[in-house]
């Protein structure tokens, strides 16, 4: 094993080599980073023009000039890991440290978006296959994969963005929008679940109905200008929650599971004030994580004590659900943030921006202003990203669970008498989770290159930005650098998902030696 | 066969073999592959939108090579400055588009039907010339990536050994750049060379993942039995390559180079936005969205009309591909209806 993750990183140094070497005097070869200087009449031009040859050792012909930059690269192996200069003699490092993390930060929530529900979608439409939901979804799917981003995103700003602050402005629904809401939440549950004709009716009428006095109430008691969740709503929402992964994850039948989900959420329940002080006077990443951690080992203590044997799946259960449990206690202190945010001065009742990483002007050391302010930043990103990268999973999984349906080995649990619930979720959905894995894996590293696009469409200031600058600079080492980060992560990517895959399927060995 | 047989298995699937079986019956690969295609509801239609599409946009300006060409239907030309419109729109934006879909008094193109731009340039024909940019490297960037990537694939799939280490160095080298990095710097230093040079220059730097797949498909067919045959029969490997693997091997470079010009005419559009594509006075689909972005808000027209025809060409594109991935899928059935089941049940009843 280790011999052969030794033997892919040699590949993968003669790759990055091979690739860099392509782009270097691709670059290189077709644009003078000193025309300007050349052709410029200042008198000090001249001195400006030798100082920039020095630095970049302009002097040295690319092919040649390449191993200059390469021994940097190299030099990481014993400590002295060097990127090169700017143009304007400044370190390269500094410019990629500052700007890896702003793009994760872009496509980190969109990517985990975009697998929870293209795979959540994909697994129901291969379920529903060749119903009304089905098609509908493909050329859902299809649509999505067709849309420019740019384009996505010039719709969002004016539609997410810009009317949604109009319509914050009063917080009331219109009718007609209650109407729509309603019958599109009808359809697609009544899709979803679907059955005999009186089934469909049935669902369509309660799905839409109990949409369109939820939307109501909240538009009667001003919720979106002052939203929150507050214990009785996340009471209620968590038991809903703890319910449904249970059903999920092991069958209602399992009581042990049943009850330590329903305990985990009770505990929550009680523990709303003093976790509520806690978040108020610690807040911090550090003390978030920390919260965490202790939730997940609470929620561990509660599986174990109710299951007697066969713990594994009811810790799971009761872990999921805690961890549902402490994303509502993020969103509920979140949300009674929102009112003092929104009349900051520099948000100025304009929440949703549509540009930008960050508020500037936003007053500092508030840990939950910064907080939202960053997650209003990621909503519309967020959004376009997530629309288009999950229609690659729709079909993806959609794909892979059909073909998993048609296994032997699915017809022998049939066989055996599994419920259609443990068919499903234990022996389909588990081994349609393996080749999406790894497709998973090398897009994550696909939607990193991507992010030049995204980031000049939202002015975000990352990796793709310093790609835009330094072409139209022509600044070959800067260039070289986003090339390098980008490149890596497609190889390790990939080298990630080939020991995942061999991890999750036992068939597939990797070989230490040939 | 017994009736026995026939309990024995799974009665549902019996039937299904049975049928998709006698559809295929005595029919030619080249058949099997034209019927299912024209079975598949969206691809057929999509098909035909496309076509129609194409047509529709290259008769519009017209077009000469060689001093062969014609004179396009539309009026106007994209350097044509006519006066702004005035009647019918609101004052302070001239220009709207006359395009009209409903029935009635104004029903028809107009004379604008996609409005004018601030200067008054008919945005129709500018739409128009950019959708053929867009076509045209689409399809160049399809070509070129398709056939270096067919011939790398193949002779790395056939000869294997140390050509094939070579050539997997090769692509592996070009796989890890990301695209819209090779593609962007080749688009900023040689976009004003004119836009079918940088297509082609494009099509060398994406035909990574097809040579990968038409290698590993050479792969698995160079060691079957009609290759043996072939060999033990005297055919040479020039032979052996175009006459027995590569027809086997055509529906995975078919559906590959589909899909793979389905994402080059997205990348077209992006590198033009990001002003490493075409650059003005030439002018493409991307370009249009990049230069109007900012009108959404005052003439909605200039930014929708270039973006549908983008996502109506794209969403074309891929369903074909897709239906042409079912219709080359060997294992792939179609749904059987309850119509089928009853007529195989009865068989007599469909004779009559």
């Amino acid at each position: 094993m280790l011999a052969y993750i030794g033997r892919r990183l040699g590949a993968m140094i003669v790759i990055l080599f091979g690739s860099s070497f392509l782009l270097y005097n691709l670059a290189a070869y077709s644009g003078d980073p000193t025309e300007g200087l050349r052709t410029s009449t200042d008198p000090k031009a001249h001195q400006q023009l030798l100082s920039l040859i020095r630095t970049l050792h302009l002097n040295v012909p690319p092919p040649a000039r390449f191993f200059i930059w390469f021994k940097g690269i190299i030099g990481g192996f014993t400590g002295n890991f060097d990127l090169g200069m700017t143009r304007d003699a400044n370190p390269v490092s500094t410019y990629i440290t500052n700007a890896i993390p702003v793009t994760i930060r872009l496509v980190l929530l969109s990517t985990i978006l975009a697998i929870l529900f293209g795979i959540g979608f994909g697994i129901v439409s291969a379920l529903r296959q060749y119903s009304r939901f089905d098609y509908a979804l493909t050329f859902f799917a299809f649509l999505l994969y067709s849309l420019p981003i740019f384009w996505v995103a010039v719709l969002l700003k004016a539609y997410l963005a810009i009317s949604f602050n109009n319509f914050l402005l009063n917080g009331s629904i219109a009718p007609l929008w209650i109407i729509s809401a309603s019958a599109i939440s009808g359809f697609f549950w009544a899709a979803v679940i679907s059955g005999t004709r009186q089934r469909v009716l049935a669902i369509f009428g309660i799905a839409g109905s109990a949409t369109a006095i939820f939307l109501e109430l909240l538009s009667l008691n001003k919720w979106f200008t002052h939203p929150g969740l507050g214990p009785i709503m996340m009471l209620a929402l968590g038991l809903g929650f703890a319910l449904g992964v249970t059903y999920l994850s092991t069958g209602l039948g399992n009581k042990a599971a049943l009850r330590s989900s329903l305990t985990v959420i009770v505990l929550g329940f009680i523990l709303y004030f003093p976790v509520e002080y806690l978040l108020k006077k610690y807040g911090s990443l550090s003390t978030l994580f920390e919260m965490l951690l202790v939730t997940i080992a609470i929620a561990w203590a509660v599986g174990f004590g109710y299951a007697k044997i066969d713990r594994r799946p009811v810790i799971r259960t009761s872990i999921l659900t805690s961890l549902f449990a402490a994303l509502l206690f993020v969103i509920d202190k979140l949300m009674k943030s929102w009112v003092p945010y929104v009349n900051t001065d520099a948000v100025h009742q304009r929440p949703i921006p549509t540009i930008g990483q960050a508020n500037d002007l936003l007053p500092s050391g508030n840990f939950w202003f910064t907080f939202l302010d960053t997650v209003l930043h990621l909503v519309l990103p967020t959004v376009a990203l997530l629309l288009i990268s999950m229609a690659g999973y729709i079909r993806y999984s959609r794909g892979t669970m059909l073909e998993v349906l048609n296994q032997d080995y699915i017809r022998t649990a049939r066989a055996k008498g599994l419920s259609e619930r443990t068919v499903i979720m234990r022996h389909a959905f588990r081994n349609t989770l393996i080749p999406i894995t790894t497709i998973i894996v090398v897009d994550f590293a696909g939607v990193l290159g991507g992010a030049i696009i995204t980031e000049r469409v939202f002015g975000w200031r990352g990796m793709g930005t310093q790609f835009n600058n330094a072409l139209n600079n022509q600044d070959l080492n800067l260039l070289m650098a986003v090339q390098l980060v980008t490149s890596s992560m497609v190889i390790l990517a990939n080298l990630v998902a080939d020991l995942l895959y061999s991890a999750l399927d036992p068939r597939i060995r990797v070989v230490g030696k040939k | 066969m017994s009736i026995f047989s026939r309990r024995a298995k799974s009665i549902e699937e019996q039937t299904e073999g049975d049928i998709f079986n006698k559809e295929t019956e005595g029919l030619t690969q080249g058949q099997i592959v034209r019927k299912r295609f024209i079975r598949h509801r969206g691809a057929m239609v999509s098909l035909i939108v496309l076509v129609s599409l194409i047509l529709f946009v290259f008769s519009t300006l017209g077009f000469k090579i060689f001093g062969f060409g014609f004179n396009g239907w539309w009026k106007y030309k994209i350097i044509d400055i006519p006066a702004l419109r005035t009647d019918g729109c609101s004052v302070a934006l001239p220009g709207c588009p006359t395009l009209d879909i409903i029935p009635g008094k104004n029903f028809g193109f107009g004379d604008h039907p996609f409005g004018q731009d601030d200067l008054g340039r008919d945005y129709f024909a500018l739409v128009m010339r950019g959708a053929e940019r867009s076509i045209e490297v689409t399809v160049v960037i399809g070509m070129v990536a398709g056939v270096i990537g067919t011939v790398v694939g193949s002779i790395a799939g056939f000869y294997r050994g140390w050509v094939d280490a070579i050539l997997m160095r090769i692509n592996d080298f070009i796989i890890t750049i990301p695209t819209i990095i090779v593609a962007s710097v080749i688009g900023f230093h040689f976009g004003n060379k004119g836009v079918l040079f940088l297509a082609v220059f494009v099509g060398f730097f994406i035909w990574g993942g097809l040579s990968r797949l038409v290698r590993g498909e050479f792969l698995t067919l160079r060691e079957r039995e009609f290759v043996d045959a072939a060999r033990v029969a005297g055919a040479s490997n020039r032979r052996i390559i175009f006459k027995h693997i590569l027809p086997n091997a055509i529906g995975i470079i078919v559906v590959s180079v589909t899909l793979l010009m389905s994402g080059a005419i997205l990348l077209e559009a992006a590198l033009s936005y990001l002003g490493f594509g075409v650059v003005a006075p030439d002018v493409s689909l991307g370009l249009l969205i990049s230069q109007y972005q900012d009108s959404f808000t005052t003439r909605p027209w200039l930014f929708w009309y270039p973006g549908l025809i983008i996502i109506i060409i794209a969403l074309c594109i891929n369903f074909i591909g897709d239906g042409l991935r079912d219709a080359f899928d060997p294992r792939q059935r179609r749904r059987i209806s309850h119509k089928d089941r009853a007529a195989e049940r009865n068989p007599t009843a469909k004779k009559k």
